[in-house]
Formats: C-alpha cells, structure tokens, sequence
C-alpha cells in the first residue's frame, strides 16, 4: 500500500494539536480540539485507501484495478456529516452554558415574563378563592331550602362571603381582559 | 419473507420520529404515533426472535448489493434476544415517560422534542444490534449518542448542561477512537465486514492484531463504562429525567457489551485476551460497588450498582466457554430488566417522597405498601437473592468459571478470585439497596429529624445537592408502567429454564465464529 507523506505528516500534526486543544478547560476549544481531531481521523480513513487512482465510476474500457477504493471515500462523507450534526449540537451546548454561566436559570425569563408569571398566580388564586365562595355559597342555598331554622345564621355568613366576592370576580375578570 | 422485516426494525423507529416531529403540536397524536411504533417493533422482533430460533438466522444485503460491499443486517439468535429485550423496555419506558408528561407540564420537560429524540435512539439501539459490518455499527452508535445528547441535556437547566458536557466530550472521544480503529481495521484487512474481519484478521501479525483489538476495545469499554472508563457515567446519568435515565442505565452500556462480545467472539475469536478482560471485569465489580456504597442518593448510587454490574458480563465474555456466553446472554437480559426497573421506581419514590436522598425519605412504607413492593423485588434480584434472575444469572457465571477452572490449572486461581469477588459484589449491592430500604421505607416519618446511625455515617450527598421539586401526583401510568417491568422481572425467574435454553443455543453459534460468517457468506470468503 502506498500513501502520501504529506497527507501522513498533516494528519499527526491534527491529531497532536487538536489533543492538546481538547485538553484545555474552555468548551470552544475543545470544541476546536474535537474538530481536528474528527478531520485528523477523516484524512487517516482516506489513507487507508491506498494509492490514489481513476475516479471509481466502473464502465466502458475502465479497468477495476486502476480505480480508487470508493469505500473509504464513503467513509469519510459519512463521518463529516456526523461531525457537522455533532458540531451544530456542540454549540448550542456551548452557548447554552455560557448563557447559564452568565445569567443564570434568570436569564431564561423575558422581561415582562417574570411580572406575567406573579399576576397568572395571583389570578389562580382568586380563582380558586371565588370557586370555593360559590361552592360555599351553593351549599348555603341548598341547605337554606332544606332546613328553613337555620335560615338567619347561615344567610349571615352568606351575605358575608358575598360581599368579598364580586370583588374577587371583578379583578379576575379585569386579569383575563389583559 | 421474515428477511423483509429485518430492515424495518431500523425504518419504522425513524419514520415514527419523523412523524413525531411534524406533530409536535399535537401531544396525543405524537404519543399515539410514538407507542405504535415502538409496540410495532416489539412484535417484529419477536417474530425473528422465533424465526431465527427455529434454526434459520437472517443475513439481509440491504439495496441487494451483495455482501463485502454492501450493508448486510445480520439477526442471529444473541441480535434476536438483543431487539426484543431493548424494544419491550423501550415500549414501557415510553408509556412511562407519557404518563410522567401528562402529569407535569412545564418548562424542563418539553414533550414535544422527547419523542422524536426517543424513537431515533431506539433506531440507532436496533441498528447496532443488527449491524453486520463495523462502519454500520459505528453509524448506529452515533445515532443512539445524538439523541442520548438531546435526552440528557432536555430543558437545558445548568445541572443538566453540566452533566451533559461531560458525557458529550466522553462519548465524542470514544467514537473518535472507534472511527480510528476502523480506519485502521480497513486498512490493515481491506473490509470493515464483521464476518470478513473474522476470517482476515487472523492473517494479521499479532502486535498489529493486538493494537487493533485493544482500540476497539477502548471505544466499546467507554460505552459499556468499564473499570478505568466508567467514571463518567456517575456524574451524567442521574441529572436526566427519570425515564431518560432509566432507558439510558438499561440499555446504552449494554449496547457496548454487546459489540464487545461481538469483538471477542467473531472479530478477533483467534486472539485471546480474556486475562486482560477477567482482571478489568474483576476490577469494575469491586471499584463500582464500593463507590455504591457511599452515595446517599439513591439516582447515583444505582448508577454505581450498574457500572459494577457491567462486570460480571465482562467476567462472562471473557470466560468465553459456550456456558460463559449463555450465562452472559442471559445476565445481560437480566440486567437490562432489573436496572431500569429500579430507576423507574425511583422515579416514582422522587414524585412521591419528594426526595431521592436518604437522609430525608422515610416513612414510604406505611405512605405507599405498593411502591415499596416496586422497589423491593427489583432490589432483592439485583442483589441476587434466590429465586430471582439476578441470583440465577450470577450461579451461571460462576458455575461457567468454576468449569474454566477446572479446565485451565494455570489461570484458575484468577478465575477464583474474580469469583470471590462477583460473591462479595453481590452481597454489598444487596447491603446498600438494604440500607436504602431501611432508611426510606422501614423508618419511620417521625424519625427522620436528627436521625443518627452508623450506616449512614459514610454517606455523601449529591454534590449538585437536591433539585427535586415538592411532591406532586403519581399518575396511575407510571405505576402502571413501572409494575409491567416488576412483572417481566420476575417473569425472567419463571421462564429462566426455556431462556437458558435459548441463551445457550445463541451461545452456541457464539463460540464457533464460523457460524456467523457462513450465515453471511453462504457460498464461502477468501
């Protein structure tokens, strides 16, 4: 098998620079280091293909022997590709990390959001509060049908849960129209 | 006409993802889409399970390029066994992660990217386990490790970006290693066919032989996270979601023992370096297991229990005695079972004690008698308590070693030693699952303020410190879910006399790499 001393000599000096990148702290650079090396590799895989030769298109008057060997060559567009996606998602990572880095699980709110988040569960709450008022209130109306002595008592409390009600109402009302 | 379907275990996963994809908006249909054909492929690896068992194994040229030069997906009774084990764990894990989704809605689970990133992990998972040539194998690993990277780092909050990157940079070497080694491989033999590989590597000069059986070796032990290359699965594995991390704990490190015995017993069947592989199988056991022992979280303690275990199939390959095969094929099944059950029914301790550490669970027991069952059996079979499958997988590894021995005085004493310490592993993965046990189900609620004991005077928090959110509900499909493994489990045990029997005919065609390779090349390879 024959090869290219050139191709040799520019594959270690990848693989030596791009390990020693690797190694460093900062994600970009491994990154960098991840890079080489994963081209380092591609140039070693298109060694392994031996000489180069003909264009590897069998057909009139092309003897198979003078071609080149076509595997590795598929070889290698496979492994770009998966060095692309892989690099694509490195990134993301990259950036993400430095977001969180320099803003924090804060960073992740719009502006307004933070404001937004408190008023939906200040809603909630009335919500909630004025859901259980009508229930209770239901209860009282349906108890007051049924069991006409206790009528005074019970309407009391009513009128009183009433009265914080349609405030309540009000203001959830106002918070859906925004 | 079962051929046909051979190819379709690898399309369906993907289509199904792309599908997912597009119905990103629509959460019942993607579940929908995502369940059927994870449900599909289960009942297609079944019907090779019970084709190639009959006695015909499947090699299929795929475009009809005819083998050397072309992809072939070879299904042989160890692939068959390998599909339908991952596909029905990846099915309940699924219908788990739906049920954990429906539940709670928000920022650090988006539904909508985990079931395409899902179903192209399940595709790269049956595509190694059906790959026929090395370079197939390495596409397949790619394709499980970019989705795993999707999976972990979901939601992208600083603890899973940290983990992440670890993980990330970890895998990224090893395939750069596994591309070399195939680089090489090519070169020195002119093929990247496993079945060619077996029959030209021989030919080989042994010290090349031996770099290139190494590197692989390298790159399939970072995957399968053996003893020295298994630090990083600790740290990555237990900050993804329950489902991820259960999925990823089953099936990921299996998927680089399977290449490993693959490696073993077809590629390089000439060249023996089971000692090597008997001192690190030893090794993992041990460094794991004690590494178990001081985590009080119970995410990273199972993760330690799952690196150690990994050593006992290593222990079983590099026996490589047709029963040391069988009790491996067998064990692995176990362990894929057994491990992800376990960090399912973690998942559901998490929801319900709104902790996973064990200084501050307790009381679980009286809360919740049926998650206590869940966790207990699985605990019990993956300390190898009689009559689960844990303790018979184990009696098959060290019967087969015993028989080793016998055969070779001259390694016998490491045989027994590795043995002895696959008995003391054993024993310290069921006293630290016991303790665990003790703690948050047997103490009792009221305990638990200024508890003081000396097994837990050696425990370590989680250094990311506890990020579980407050109790919320547990709904019926996770426990649902979680039960169906718990059933298949100790279905295992049931059935162990037939699966034996099945484990040890795939061990069969494992021994004699002849078999393999005229199952790809029927009329014979120069």
């Amino acid at each position: 098998m024959t090869g290219s001393l050139t191709l040799v000599v520019l594959m270690a000096v990848m693989f030596g620079a791009g390990i020693s990148i690797m190694l460093e702290r900062s994600l970009t650079r491994v990154l960098i280091g991840f890079l080489l090396v994963g081209n380092a590799v591609n140039v070693l895989i298109y060694l392994m293909s031996g000489a180069p030769g003909l264009a590897p298109i069998l057909g009139e008057g092309v003897d198979a022997d003078e071609i080149s060997d076509p595997l590795p060559q598929a070889f290698v567009l496979t492994a770009i590709v998966i060095n692309l996606g892989i690099t694509a998602f490195m990134l993301a990572l990259i950036y993400r990390s430095w977001w969180l880095a320099q803003l924090g699980a804060k960073g992740d709110l719009v502006d307004d959001e933070e404001e937004d988040l408190h008023d939906a569960e200040e809603a909630a709450d009335l919500i909630r509060i004025s859901a259980a008022d009508d229930a209770a209130i239901q209860e009282l109306i349906e108890a007051s049908d049924e069991e006409p002595e206790e009528d005074l008592e019970f309407e009391a409390v009513a009128r009183d849960r009433a009265e914080q009600d349609p405030t309540a109402h009000d203001r959830t009302d106002g918070e859906a129209d925004r | 006409m079962t051929a046909a379907l051979v190819p379709l275990v690898v399309l369906l996963p993907l289509l199904g993802a792309a599908s997912a994809l597009i119905l990103g908006r629509h959460r019942r249909a993607q579940m929908l889409v995502s369940t059927a054909v994870l449900a599909g492929v289960v009942v297609i690896a079944s019907i090779l399970l019970a084709t190639v068992d009959a006695g015909e194994p499947i090699a299929v040229n795929v475009g009809a390029w005819p083998a050397p030069f072309g992809i072939v997906l070879v299904v042989d009774r160890l692939s068959a066994i390998m599909l339908l084990v991952s596909a029905i764990v990846l099915l309940v894990v699924l219908v788990y992660a739906v049920g954990q989704g429906v539940a709670d809605r928000h920022r650090e689970t988006p539904v909508s990217i985990f079931h395409p990133s899902y179903l192209i992990l399940s595709a790269g998972v049956f595509n190694a386990f059906i790959a026929g040539d090395l370079f197939n194998l390495y596409v397949g690993f790619e394709i499980l490790l970019s989705a795993s990277y999707v999976l972990l780092t979901l939601g992208g909050t600083g603890e899973r970006i940290r983990a992440g990157v670890t993980y990330i940079i970890v895998s990224l070497v090893s395939s750069l290693f596994f591309l070399s080694a195939i680089a090489l491989i090519y070169g020195a033999t002119g093929t990247a066919n496993i079945a060619q590989l077996s029959v030209r590597i021989g030919a080989l000069p042994d010290d090349v032989q031996l770099m290139l059986h190494l590197l692989l070796l390298i790159a399939f032990g970072i995957k399968a996270a053996v003893f020295p290359l298994s630090f990083w699965l600790p740290d990555s594995y237990p900050t993804a979601p329950a489902p991820v991390t259960a999925v990823f704990a089953g099936l990921l490190t299996k998927v680089g023992v399977y290449a490993i015995i693959r490696t073993e017993t077809v590629i390089f069947s000439e060249q023996d370096l089971s000692l090597l592989l008997m001192v690190v199988g030893g090794l993992t056991m041990v460094i794991g297991i004690l590494g178990a022992l001081t985590q009080a979280d119970i995410k990273r303690l199972l993760s330690f229990t799952l690196v150690s275990h990994i050593g006992y199939m290593i222990f079983g390959i590099a026996l490589g005695t047709q029963l040391g095969m069988a009790a491996t094929i067998y064990y692995v099944v176990h362990h894929i079972t057994v491990q992800t059950t376990l960090f399912l029914t973690t998942g559901l301790i998490e929801r319900f004690g709104g902790a996973t550490s064990i200084n501050r669970l307790a009381g679980l027991l009286k809360a919740s008698p049926f998650l206590a069952i869940l966790f207990f059996i699985p605990a019990l079979n993956l300390g190898g308590i009689p009559p689960f499958s844990g303790f018979l997988g184990k009696t098959g590894l060290f019967l087969a070693g015993g028989e080793q021995a016998a055969a070779d005085p001259a390694t016998a004493w490491l045989v027994w030693v590795v043995i002895a310490a696959g008995a003391v592993t054993s024993l310290i993965t069921l006293y630290a699952l016991t303790r665990f046990w003790n703690m948050a189900f047997w103490r009792g609620r009221e305990e638990l303020d200024g508890y003081e004991s000396v097994l837990l005077g050696s425990v370590l928090e989680a250094p990311e410190g506890a990020t579980v959110t407050a109790t919320k509900t547990t709904p019926r499909l996770m426990v649902a879910a979680t039960t169906v493994l718990v059933v298949v489990t100790v279905l295992l045990t049931v059935f162990a006399g037939p699966l034996f029997g099945l484990a040890d005919r795939a061990a069969e065609n494992l021994v004699d790499p002849s078999v393999y390779v005229s199952l790809v090349f029927p009329g014979g390879v120069q």
